[in-house]
């Protein structure tokens, strides 16, 4: 059916002739009879990666093929969601080797964004836990991949955005847990020279993340809330906690209603939100135990919070610059103060050395943050892109909507390695998106 | 752990039955005509709900075979749900014999036949539930689908006869008019979301009519009182009507 679709960004929109499969069969006719497409999952993605005229949509492919409870190794079909695995290993001991901002993402997109979480520093990114997974080519040829045998196709389909096949099944390993619960500390940053150095001081906590104020100038410029986290152990909980330590929460999320009319974000009311997030936090640390579900999600218990940038939608910029840029990403918050058009909620992050051949990490800091689509937002990122370029960083494809692209091609230094791979398994360019058009990937 | 055998399985509503189901702990049968092409469904639902889940083959045409079907499955389920549903592929007038033969076949007779035999084992030992899976279609012919909708009326009506007949042996019958709902079968329609269910409504419908012993379920509530005015229809103006 043809539907007018967007991401999450609710930016691009575009026509699409929406197919979807529930077997290989089905999903083995829809390529070897449609033109051009694209894999489309749960489209938590925010810019155009899985937008194309013709979509073939994974959500009905969510079974879960084996589980093994004693080594935590699980392999599920593609369209499953990180939210519904949740549900089957947590009560089970076990948890996800990483874990994005959201879990509604599915599991084929987690592979193909090669996602990172508050670990990266530690545990790598998603494709690092991957044990193997298996790819439907254009050619309708169903390939199974892994380190091991056939290394290119895996290396290029982590991280690539969907253009070197269809991800139909997957096998990756979980972490083991004694509880469902995080212990968490969080300290207060003044600036932005202190968050870095908390950063470093606390390397060995397994998950960091730091919320940051991309709005504040002067002494108090880079202000941040550095937030840390284990699994806590059994012995960790209350008494009431202990009872029943692997606890899943049933609650619903509350839905964002509508769509925000896009001049209530302005200077003041991120800078109120700010001021609000930043002050209560009352001491300068905080230890406390919380549930997984708000340390690492704390976003999906409303549903739909994209609509609060409005109908035209928001694009999200993250970047990274390796460690010893640190000027680098000094100098882009300082423009981005200084403009004034920066969002709620900017991470900022420091990511371990687990590289690969066309994902987005590289050791060093990323920073995300959000802009409203509105007059001069492009222009401006044009011009940070610029700087990315020259403190040899680079920016989220996953997360991009409009990047041009020869910034693409002098960011990524393996881009002419991953288009050969890309060209070696689907030679007619079949598997295609805007993004991938975009970025004349594809072209 | 009781067990739930479901007809019909491959279909969307036939695995949010399934899973609805198996998440209130039910062990699960799986009838369907190529228990291959869901085995994934199997170990999916086996994993997710730690239940035991079994396929089995059954063919809604194949009548001969169902006795044998049903006497071989072990344990007896307590529950039966009928799902199997067909539609046109095209309009309704321009199929051949065999193909209209297959409609009547898939959402009547095969029903029929497969549940007189559910129906006379439950009687003989004083329980079980059976569930049809039936259409608001079947509440009035209408140009667009009245070979499919006279199969569903002939299927409904069988229920509330069966209902009826088995009151006596304290077994009971849930007749389900689910509406418009997002399956493979309606991929390509374009339809008002206020009127369409998902399947996993449908299959928390089908779980809490059993608990309550409900008699006729419309998924939507609002689909009772659509189909009520268009009952009310005089047919002089119902005839000319496209509907």
């Amino acid at each position: 059916m043809k539907k007018r679709i967007t991401n999450w960004g609710n930016y691009p929109e575009i026509e699409s002739n929406l197919l979807s499969f529930r077997d290989e069969s089905k999903l083995r006719s829809i390529v070897s009879n449609e033109d051009s497409f694209i894999p489309r999952g749960n489209g938590r993605s925010y810019g155009d990666a899985s937008l194309a005229p013709t979509t073939i949509l994974t959500l009905h492919f969510d079974k879960i093929l084996a589980f093994d409870k004693e080594e935590g190794i699980m392999e599920c079909e593609s369209g499953i969601t990180l939210d519904q695995i949740l549900k089957v290993i947590v009560p089970q001991g076990w948890f996800l080797p990483v874990s994005p901002g959201t879990k509604f993402i599915t599991l084929g997109g987690a592979a193909a964004s090669n996602i990172h979480g508050k670990n990266h520093h530690a545990e790598g990114g998603f494709s690092k836990h991957i044990v193997d997974m298996e790819v439907l080519l254009e050619s309708g040829q169903q390939v199974r991949c892994s380190p091991v045998p056939n290394p290119d196709l895996f290396e290029a389909t982590c991280g690539g955005m969907g253009l070197t096949g269809m991800i139909t099944r997957l096998k990756f390993r979980l972490k083991k847990i004694e509880t469902s619960y995080i212990t968490q500390k969080q300290i207060k940053a003044e600036n932005l020279a202190e968050i870095l150095e908390l950063f470093d001081k606390y390397h060995d906590y397994t998950y960091s993340v730091a919320w940051i104020d991309c709005m504040k100038k002067g002494k108090n410029f880079g202000r941040s809330i550095l937030i840390l986290g284990e699994h806590a152990r059994v012995e960790e909980l209350d008494a009431g906690q202990q009872k029943e330590p692997l606890l899943i929460p049933g609650k619903k999320p509350v839905v964002f209603p509508f769509n925000l009319p896009s001049f209530v974000l302005n200077k003041f009311t991120i800078r109120a939100f700010n001021f609000v997030y930043y002050a209560k936090n009352l001491k300068k640390e905080i230890n406390n135990i919380v549930h997984y579900e708000p340390f690492f999600y704390p976003l999906d218990t409303i549903l739909h919070w994209n609509r609060g940038y409005g109908k035209k939608g928001l694009v999200q910029y993250q970047f990274v610059v390796p460690l010893h840029r640190k000027d680098g990403l000094i100098e882009i918050l300082n423009r981005i103060s200084e403009k004034g058009m920066g969002s709620f909620l900017a991470v900022l992050k420091k990511f371990g050395n687990h590289q690969s051949l066309i994902s987005f990490p590289i050791e060093g800091y990323t920073l995300a943050l959000d802009f409203p689509v509105r007059k001069g937002v492009f222009e401006f990122l044009d011009e940070l892109d610029q700087l990315v370029l020259q403190y040899e960083g680079r920016i989220y494809l996953t997360k991009d909507a409009r990047m041009k692209a020869d910034v693409f091609w002098k960011t990524y230094p393996h881009a002419d390695r991953f288009q050969e791979i890309v060209k070696q398994y689907n030679p007619g360019f079949r598997f295609r998106s805007l993004l991938s058009d975009r970025l004349l990937i594809t072209k | 752990m009781p067990t739930a055998l479901i007809l019909g399985a491959s279909s969307d509503i036939g695995l949010a039955i399934a899973r609805k189901f198996a998440q209130e702990g039910y062990d699960i049968q799986l009838g369907t005509r190529d228990p291959a092409a869901i085995s994934s469904t199997q170990s999916d639902l086996s994993i997710r709900f730690n239940i035991r889940c079994s396929l089995h083959q059954f063919d809604a045409d194949r009548t001969a075979s169902h006795e044998f079907f049903f006497t071989q499955l072990n344990p007896s389920p307590e529950i039966t749900v009928y799902c199997i549903g067909y539609m046109s592929q095209g309009k309704e007038m321009e199929d051949s014999w065999e193909e209209t033969e297959k409609i009547i076949s898939a959402n009547y007779t095969g029903a029929v036949s497969i549940l007189n035999i559910v129906s006379r084992k439950y009687a003989s030992q004083k329980k079980g539930t059976i569930v049809g899976i039936s259409s608001v279609a079947g509440e009035r012919g209408r140009q667009s689908n009245f070979i499919y909708g006279s199969a569903k009326a002939g299927f409904s009506t069988y229920l509330s006869g069966l209902r009826n007949w088995l009151y006596p042996f304290g077994v009971h019958v849930i007749t389900v008019k689910p509406g418009f709902v997002y399956t493979k079968m309606t991929e390509n329609l374009d339809l008002p979301s206020l009127l369409t269910a998902s399947p996993e409504e449908v299959g928390r419908a089908v779980y809490s009519a059993s608990l309550k012993k409900k008699n006729t379920v419309y998924v939507k509530a609002i689909w009772r009182w659509i189909m009520l005015i268009i009952k009310f229809v005089p047919e002089p103006v119902f005839k000319k009507l496209k509907l």
